[in-house]
């Protein structure tokens, strides 16, 4: 594997190759000197045109545990504000010998666009509304930590919130269906993209509805940016009719889990703490990120096998 | 890493007693070289060496009765010297659940080669731990080192040539002769 730069480009062989290579990564962060000298000699550089606290610090502690060298590009501080384009920025930086960048943008697509100028790997960490593969392989990691599961064959995840503007929410339901879970979608229809008929999902508008039939519930998080923009009337309607809350905790079957990515909004989507809820795997998937991410720089600068690409 | 073919031409160099009277006598000796089993730890290098490691732990307690040696499993990996050079495959997960702070830890693998795994070996050991010495025991040792180590417990010194294909199990161990060039 060169790059990563959409979960469904890994196949179902690719996919399980990383969660299997994160078990070995887990267990190095557990031991008393969390530092393997796999990548030593490689640099990752972290180019992030959009904020993020995890998946940037995360990246950079997992090329730090595999004795890589990290360089952060910080854009508010760059020559970026003097005018200088993405490509010249990208080709200065490589100029610098890097070995793999790590990207974060606005607009869909540019990861990729990154990948056609520089001969480094590119790992996409959120390009626009389109895909955030290393947030899926963490979730689905989750999951198979909790559950034991390698298939998620019979299982149903549902999907609540934002879909429309949701990377996050893109990736997992391929890498969802890939392991074999059904996935239902719930949102208001003005935050559904306008035709989902070719996505391998059911939609429903009504939470209370599919709650007593969910294995995973994934709350997405909605920018308060989105009632300005009228795709929600007020926040306060939206976390009624798609929030969760206390009561609805209650209809979830006892062995359901609950997922959030990150950041949370508390008091919209999430109407109650999550430390309040007994299967909630916040935390899990924060302390997993470190470990899929370790996985998924070896399996790009290191394994020299393309382990994922093979299985 | 040994792999388990036996063609036509392959020979048994130590048959399945031999393998069990090496492992008993590698426990009287680490026994005998540390006076007793006092912070005692045998630690196997996945996937060849563990085996032998609980197998060698149980003659252990076996003859010292009141002690239960603890026994980890190692996958060196992730610290080899060769990682970009050659496809990295690997073994099973590490596990060692003690601290090796002050212990003596006693490495096992199944065949000593050219010394990098166990030089991988002795650099992993230092994430759980700094031991108070390090020893080595191996089934067989086949000679072709390329680095400064020696083990402190054989089962069998077996002159190979470079390409030969050595396996070693615990129904015996068998040498498949190779191309010299291969390797």
């Amino acid at each position: 594997m060169k790059h990563l730069l959409a979960i469904d480009e890994l196949g179902l062989d690719g996919l399980n190759a990383l969660l299997n290579l994160t078990d070995h990564m887990v267990e190095i962060n557990q031991r008393p000197v969390p530092k393997v000298p796999a990548l030593r000699g490689r640099t990752v550089a972290s180019l992030f045109f959009e904020d993020s606290t995890r998946t940037r610090l995360s990246f950079e502690t997992a090329a730090k545990r595999l004795s890589a060298d990290t360089m952060t590009f910080n854009v508010s501080t760059s020559s970026v504000n003097k005018g200088e384009s993405l490509r010249d920025t990208v080709a200065t930086i490589t100029d610098m010998g890097v070995d793999a960048f790590v990207v974060r943008h606005k607009s869909v697509g540019i990861p990729w666009q990154i990948s056609e100028w520089t001969k480094a790997s590119i790992i996409n960490a959120g390009d626009g509304a389109h895909q955030h593969p290393t947030q899926a392989l963490v979730d689905c990691y989750t999951i198979r930590e909790a559950t034991h599961a390698k298939s998620f064959s019979g299982m149903h995840m549902v999907i609540v919130g934002d879909i429309k503007h949701s990377r996050v929410a893109r990736s997992n339901i391929q890498a969802f269906s890939m392991l074999g879970a059904a996935v239902t979608l719930v949102a208001p229809p003005t935050l559904l993209p306008p035709d989902v008929s070719h996505w391998p999902v059911s939609v429903s508008h009504n939470l209370d509805d599919v709650l007593p039939q969910t294995d995973v519930l994934y709350m997405l998080r909605l920018q308060s940016e989105r009632m300005a923009q009228g795709h929600v009337p007020t926040l306060r309607e939206y976390s009624e009719q798609y929030g969760l809350t206390q009561k609805r905790v209650m209809n979830l079957q006892a062995q359901a889990i609950v997922m959030h990515p990150g950041p949370m909004n508390r008091g919209v989507e999430m109407q109650i703490d999550p430390s309040d809820v007994k299967n909630s795997l916040i935390h899990r998937q924060v302390a997993n990120g470190v470990a899929v991410r370790m996985a998924v720089l070896f399996d790009l600068l290191g394994s020299g096998s393309n382990l994922a690409g093979q299985a | 890493m040994a792999k388990s073919v036996v063609g036509a031409s392959s020979h048994e160099a130590m048959t399945r007693a031999d393998v069990k009277r090496a492992i008993v006598r590698i426990a009287h000796e680490i026994i005998e070289r540390n006076h007793g089993v006092e912070g005692l730890a045998i630690v196997g290098l996945q996937r060849g060496g563990t085996w032998i490691a609980k197998e060698i732990a149980a003659q252990i307690n076996d003859i010292e009765k009141s002690v239960t040696v603890p026994v980890g499993a190692l996958d060196v990996s992730l610290h080899r010297d060769d990682i970009g050079i050659r496809p990295v495959s690997l073994g099973a997960i590490s596990d060692i659940p003690f601290d090796l702070s002050g212990a003596t830890v006693v490495l096992v693998d199944d065949v000593l080669f050219t010394g990098r795994t166990v030089r991988a070996a002795m650099e992993g050991l230092n994430n759980y731990g700094r031991p108070r010495a390090v020893q080595l025991a191996v089934l067989v040792d086949r000679g072709h080192r390329e680095l400064p180590i020696r083990p402190d417990f054989v089962g069998k010194n077996l002159p190979t040539h470079i390409g030969d294909e050595v396996a070693a199990t615990s129904d015996g161990v068998t040498v498949t002769p190779g191309s010299q060039a291969s390797r």
